[in-house]
């Protein structure tokens, strides 16, 4: 029972006692006294992204805090390789937005990542046209996905089951079709996905910016988006709407691994070398970008703004604590805590009070 | 009342949240050994104060005195340790675990340090449903037991903390006629233990059949306490609402029409049994029947939502086949589930979310949502059923039960829907919302759709339907037109006494 007798609608019986009239017509004001502040429209953008607000003050304050301890943070070359290397995990946090706001998880995404590489290497090894090569990249990690998603949907296994599963077969199907080795050497016509510009801005950060704004319209402005929150706060309910509930889990699945395959060729473009092993441990950092972004676990709730600001957190932390020369090991501790910090602090705010 | 010293009472309480006062000075006094029946609309503050009593929520003011004493409530630990239990709507029973181990969980009796004694714990527990009169054994699973087995595992549960005082939230919305009976009776018990209750209710008729005293509450203020042999349920009506309400069942003149739907001997193995019906438009039928005789199942079969083993079912004189509640929503049929919070509503989304989202994608233009005509709709939605809430973007769980409903209303209004089916559209919501739902039932009637309404409340079947139908076992029972029905008729049917 969460709060039945809420204040906000306190003053039902004042209102009822008001006389009827023709009741369809009666436009009553529906604000009530205490509304007046989320009704308007200016307090409710405040709402909707206080949490982000929040966020976005500590990517701030951290970027400060480095800007006073080492003069090499804040140069232009810098920014651009933070940026550069949180697209990355920035392009898959979008995925596993999607699909922790849908209600579930997605741990299959590294070993994705390293057998869409893989498989888009070896046609790039056989001369095969960058597009062809790359869309079969693409559609290796798509394809991967959808099979999480059918297993999820119509298969009825758990999430965390499922992708745990195809995180251990990708990575599987990784090293056989590789037989374990690294493909590597590709021509400029594929590099140019990582070292190329347009603009004088490196085309990973474009193509990761253009991912967060097609993501950012696709959740908040299409039937598509607006699904993914109602299965993922009450799956029955949004089933007895009329939401097709299985099409659209097995849809968000195959967008996390759409979008994985899409970090596979970023990746393999940039280290010039499409590795088996790649993409260890990826899931963890995006769940967290997503996760200090302020999407809940529970489903329901989230945006893919939230994880931008969660991914370059941890872009710019990795970045500062190297510039700092603080070892690997220190790392490691350091962005485990600010994840715990992240969500504690998340949960304090939106504990009720006593 | 003949014991002079109240076990618990209060005195001026006072709680305020931000923008609204939920309590504005309430007093009450609990006599050991009574019943004590808080009635109130949806917001008038019931919760709220149990909450205070039960330490979940922390006063701003006013004196809290047990047994003589003032006491300061730093958490529901502290009140258990008072004795004060509260059992709410929704339970809190680890499922997995036995009775007797949901019982004692925490104090559970040791062998020695560490090591629980089995054979004591069994045997305390056992003891305390014994104690209520409970035939159920100890070392049942909670997940085995029905509703009303769990609840009298929460009664005991409370009672093995030595509870004094006992609030009990909304005890029988989820119960059979029998099991009310039952719980009646360990409620009598335990007030000759000297248990006193505080029993939560919108049910009016149980007030009369078990409370002693009865406190109506409204906005947040005490508008009168009185002993129920001294008052009437239209003197408690008008405390509660600051009206009367004359017409409890407002009648509509609406034209019934041709047929919109039939259903052709339906079968659902096992569940529902060669079950025919047709809805008329401008038609209300009722659909009454006990708990697990099959009324839900119906509705969610001619709904999609169940798979169906055999049988047709027709809209508007055309065969089709509905295989989600998807094709049953193209076919223009709505479904108001019994259950809002669990399959209604979807609550961490906002009202407007929420009322749009069977409309989502046929609003749509060129693959994107059209957030303008969907405000505008919500906004028209919200004007026409009086929806309380501080605007279309409140999250849904933030309202009161009465406005949930509303919501979930507002839903299929949206959709067109003009095969209407409501499952308990009134559980759970106090008067003056019940009262607005039955006029809407009656204006959607009117308007030409066809609704077919499940209830356990049988005054509200017989008051608003024109025809009824009573379910039996997966079949329908007995077929009743308006001016026959009794609620002994209906009962008897329902009961498989013909």
């Amino acid at each position: 029972m969460s709060k039945p007798d809420q204040p906000a609608t306190r003053d039902d019986a004042s209102d009822r006692a008001k006389p009827r009239g023709a009741s369809a017509g009666g436009a009553q004001p529906a604000v009530t006294r205490s509304g007046n502040a989320a009704g308007s429209r200016w307090p409710r953008l405040f709402a909707h992204s206080a949490r982000q607000l929040g966020t976005f003050g500590g990517l701030i304050g951290l970027g400060l805090v480095l800007w006073i301890l080492t003069p090499h943070f804040l140069t232009v070359s810098n920014l651009l390789n933070i940026a550069q290397q949180t697209s990355i995990n920035a392009i898959i946090a979008v995925g596993l937005t999607f699909v922790i706001i849908n209600g579930g998880i997605d741990l299959s995404v590294g070993s994705i990542v390293a057998f869409s590489g893989v498989v888009m290497a070896s046609l790039l090894e056989r001369a095969v046209p960058v597009p062809i090569a790359v869309l079969a990249g693409l559609g290796a990690g798509s394809l991967c996905g959808l099979i999480n998603g059918v297993l999820i949907s119509f298969g009825r296994l758990p999430p965390f089951i499922a992708t745990l599963g195809m995180m251990s077969v990708a990575r599987g199907g990784a090293l056989l079709y590789s037989d374990g080795r690294p493909i590597s050497g590709f021509g400029e016509g594929f590099r140019w996905l990582a070292t190329g510009e347009v603009a004088w801005i490196p085309v990973p950060i474009l193509l990761m910016i253009a991912v967060y704004v097609v993501a950012h319209f696709v959740l908040r402005r299409t039937p598509f988006g607006r699904y993914v929150f109602a299965i993922g706060g009450n799956e029955e309910a949004a089933l007895l709407s009329g939401v097709p509930v299985r099409r659209y889990k097995t849809l968000v699945y195959g967008a996390s691994g759409l979008l994985s395959g899409l970090a596979a060729v970023v990746l393999t473009a940039r280290l010039n070398s499409a590795q088996p092993i790649a993409g260890i441990s990826y899931e963890l950092d995006a769940i967290a970008a997503t996760v200090i972004g302020g999407t809940s676990l529970m489903g329901g709730q989230g945006s893919v703004v939230g994880t931008l600001i969660g991914a370059l957190i941890m872009g710019v932390l990795r970045n500062g604590l190297n510039l700092l020369g603080v070892s690997s090991f220190v790392q490691q501790l350091v962005i485990g805590a600010v994840i715990i910090l992240a969500v504690l602090m998340d949960m304090t705010f939106k504990r009720p009070k006593r | 009342m003949n014991a002079p010293s109240p076990v618990l009472s209060l005195r001026g309480i006072r709680k305020a949240f931000p923008g609204v006062i939920a309590l504005d000075g309430v007093d009450l006094d609990l006599q050991a050994g009574e019943v004590h029946v808080l009635l109130g609309e949806n917001g008038a503050g019931k919760s709220t104060l149990m909450k205070i009593i039960s330490g979940a929520v922390a006063r701003d003011s006013g004196d809290i005195v047990i047994e003589g004493v003032p006491v300061e409530l730093t958490g529901p630990r502290h009140a258990q340790e008072l004795g004060i239990g509260i059992i709410y709507q929704e339970f809190n029973l680890v499922p997995h675990l036995t009775a007797a181990e949901n019982i004692l969980l925490g104090r559970e009796p040791k062998l020695f340090p560490g090591v629980i004694d089995q054979r004591r714990l069994v045997r305390e527990a056992q003891q305390q449903l014994d104690d209520l009169g409970v035939a159920l054994a100890a070392t049942e699973r909670v997940s085995r037991l029905s509703v009303a087995q769990q609840q009298m595992v929460e009664v005991a549960k409370a009672l093995s903390l030595n509870a004094r005082v006992l609030i009990m939230d909304e005890p029988t919305s989820a119960l059979t006629t029998q099991e009310i009976t039952e719980l009646f009776d360990a409620i009598r018990r335990l007030k000759k233990r000297g248990v006193a209750i505080v029993y939560i209710s919108h049910r009016m008729e149980e007030l009369f059949a078990i409370g002693d005293r009865v406190t109506v509450l409204r906005d947040g203020r005490h508008v009168g306490t009185r002993a129920i042999g001294e008052t009437t349920m239209t003197e408690l009506v008008r405390l509660m609402v600051g009206r009367d309400l004359t017409e409890h069942f407002p009648k509509r003149q609406a034209a019934i029409g041709e047929e919109i739907l039939r259903v052709e001997a339906l079968r659902r193995n096992g569940i529902l049994h060669d079950v025919s019906l047709s809805l008329r438009r401008g038609e209300v039928v009722g659909l009454a029947g006990l708990m697990g005789s099959g009324r839900t199942e119906l509705a969610r079969a001619i709904f999609g939502a169940d798979r169906i083993d055999g049988g047709q079912i027709f809209v508007h004189g055309k065969p089709c086949a509905v295989r989600s509640p998807r094709d049953a929503i193209a076919l223009g049929i709505g479904f108001l589930t019994e259950d809002r919070k669990q399959q209604g509503l979807v609550l961490v989304l906002s009202v407007q979310e929420n009322i749009c989202l069977p409309s989502v994608s046929r609003l749509a233009r060129a693959g994107c949502t059209q957030p303008a005509r969907e405000t505008e709709m919500t906004a028209q939605r919200i004007a026409e059923l009086r929806i309380k809430t501080p605007g279309p973007h409140q999250r849904v769980m933030n309202l009161s039960g009465g406005n949930q409903q509303k919501v979930v209303l507002a839903k299929w209004l949206c959709t067109e829907a003009d095969i209407l089916i409501f499952d308990e559209p009134t559980r759970g919501i106090d008067v003056g919302s019940k009262v607005e739902i039955y006029q809407l039932i009656n204006q959607l009637a009117a308007r030409g759709a066809a609704i077919l309404m499940i209830s356990s409340e049988l005054p509200e079947i017989v008051g608003l339907s024109d025809r009824i139908l009573v379910m039996n076992g997966g079949r329908i029972a007995g077929e009743f037109t308006a001016a026959e029905a009794t609620q002994e008729k209906l009962l008897a049917a329902a009961l498989g006494k013909n």
